[in-house]
């Protein structure tokens, strides 16, 4: 299987980490792949939420963390639920996550896209970067994706099949027909701002070794608009920023750059953003629907992967996109390869794609977490639990002698009525979340 | 086989951006100062169109506030004014537009557009 001129054994869409992995693995099977790049380096229109769970590359490249560009190794991982005026966090931290193989590190993703996208060169791809793919080429008679027109003169790549991982916006998966009709609920806007900051100042003030980060995951700091809100460590900087579901931010009025500067000035959070000199601002849809959204992976020459394929996995206390998008270019790569040797590139051809995934960790945790999106971004779990709990532990901690202590049953039962939360919400949403996390 | 990730001349357009930020912002950074953070490679020719007249009819305007690029300006007559230079390419105009075929977007041409550094 060789390519010559314009002619691949694949095209690969996109080169973030769902493109850049199927490129490498389509690669080293010894097939012709060309990998495209709408931006002037892979990783250039790329923006995130924080952290990348690399363990999923531990097979694809052994002792990754050797080379791959990283910020901060994750040794500090907080939930917070916020109010107004209160902040209630769980504050988690462990040695064991502070040395190879790691579990989670704060990047940029500039630097590390582009570090993995080389990978995939290294292993023979041929990346062609400020190339936008503008539609998909179609046999005339069997309908089959066939390759892409992309926005160079003569610039169609022809190939039996296309690999879309194209991003959020997927225009070449829906122009393939596999989305559904979009519905603004599923996705929510993230909008971040990075704040230049002494990294001795950081490692004081999260109390962090030195290389080790800091990762806080807050609920209850966006204005009430449905969504969550973080805070993370670079090296020299920290990142700080909203993510609210699109239809409630339009209703809402309030502008992303508003809600950022809300935030920043909680109590609990303008402490650790002070000083901090905005060095970059950037914004970036992500879908959340999970299971929900998520389109027909396989079409007649064509797959998608990645946050093309909704495959991010927005579950409240595990928030993860990276990853999936590894392993889900990870299995197109070598679904296509096994394709193009058994000379089936139709949608028959190509359904391994789907059975990988299946059998990884891909399908299996949204499977699991397919009712985690909606029951996180739920009125009760966004509002009215945040309040719930740090009105329980200002009660529990306030010492208001001369009167006697309240004890905790008292204490919830009193806090919870004045939510408005009955027993019955409680047990309904105690036994939701053990079904959707458990 | 080599890689050629450049094979035609780099986008010439108009660097906006700047790598460095703006010297001493001030406490509240203007949404001017805001925007001068990021790297935008303006492409010649803009990848967003809007139907002014399907915006007039449009009581909502969501576009206006939610676009985090803050490019989507109303007009007296009712209408929206856009600018596609400093936008981050998200999508949030298209999927807030309640106004079919109002909002009209694509990509911007290869190379062209923003360019994240530390995102």
């Amino acid at each position: 299987m060789s390519g010559a001129g314009d002619r691949f054994d694949a095209v690969v869409v996109g080169a973030g980490p769902a493109g850049a992995t199927a490129a490498l693995v389509l690669a080293r099977a010894g097939c012709s792949v060309c990998l495209l790049e709408r931006g002037p380096f892979p990783g250039s229109k790329n923006m995130y939420g924080g952290v990348v769970y690399p363990r999923v590359l531990d097979e694809l490249l052994p002792a990754w963390w050797e080379e791959a560009p990283v910020q901060r190794w994750v040794t500090r991982r907080a939930t917070m639920a916020l109010t107004a005026t209160q902040a209630f966090t769980v504050d988690f931290r462990t040695t064991s996550w502070a040395t190879p193989p790691y579990n989670g590190a704060t990047a940029f993703r500039p630097d590390f896209d582009a570090w993995l996208a080389g990978k995939a060169v290294d292993a023979g791809a041929v990346l062609l970067a400020s190339t936008t793919a503008t539609g998909l080429l179609r046999d005339e008679r069997s309908g089959a994706v066939c390759g892409v027109r992309t926005d160079r003169p003569d610039g169609d790549l022809r190939a039996p099949v296309v690999v879309a991982c194209d991003g959020v916006n997927s225009f070449l998966a829906k122009d393939a027909g596999l989305h559904r009709p979009v519905d603004p609920a599923n996705y929510t806007l993230g909008a971040k701002e990075v704040l230049a900051l002494d990294r001795r100042i950081i490692e004081e003030r999260f109390a962090l070794g030195e290389g080790q980060g800091a990762d806080f995951e807050i609920i209850g700091g966006t204005e009430g608009i449905p969504g969550g809100a973080f805070l993370y460590t670079n090296l020299d900087s920290l990142a700080v920023g909203v993510v609210v579901r699109l239809p409630e931010l339009a209703a809402s009025g309030r502008r992303p750059e508003q809600l950022i500067a809300t935030l920043k000035a909680h109590p609990a959070i303008a402490p650790l953003v002070a000083g901090g000199d905005l060095i970059e601002y950037s914004a970036h849809l992500i879908p959340e629907g999970g299971l929900r959204m998520m389109p027909r992976l396989v079409g007649d020459g064509i797959l998608v992967a990645g946050d093309a394929a909704a495959l991010c996995l927005a579950a409240g206390i595990w928030l993860e996109g990276v990853n999936f998008a590894v392993a889900s270019g990870a299995a197109a790569g070598a679904a296509v390869a096994e394709a193009l040797a058994a000379g089936d590139t139709s949608r028959r051809g190509l359904a391994g794609y789907r059975t990988r995934l299946e059998r990884s960790f891909v399908l299996a945790d949204h499977r699991k977490l397919r009712h985690a999106p909606h029951f996180v971004l739920s009125e009760r779990v966004q509002h009215r639990y945040p309040q719930l709990v740090c009105n329980l532990a200002e009660a529990m901690f306030t010492v208001t002698n001369p009167a006697p202590k309240v004890g905790a049953r008292r204490a919830l039962r009193r806090e919870a009525r004045r939510l408005g939360l009955r027993t019955r919400h409680l047990a309904h949403d105690a036994w939701r979340a053990l079904r959707t996390f458990g | 086989m080599t890689t050629t990730p450049e094979t035609r001349p780099l986008p010439g357009g108009p660097t906006t951006g700047s790598r460095r930020p703006p010297a001493n912002p001030p406490a509240a950074v203007s949404f001017e100062d805001r925007m001068a953070t990021v790297e935008f490679r303006v492409a010649p020719s803009p990848h967003i169109t809007v139907d002014g007249d399907a915006c007039r009819g449009c009581t909502t305007k969501a576009c206006v506030t939610a676009c985090p690029a803050n490019l989507f300006v109303p007009t007296a007559d009712g209408g929206i004014l856009f600018n596609y230079e400093q936008c981050f390419e998200c999508g949030t105009c298209y999927l807030v537009c309640n106004t079919a075929g109002a909002i009209t977007w694509t990509y911007p041409d290869g190379g062209h557009g923003v360019v994240f550094l530390r995102s």
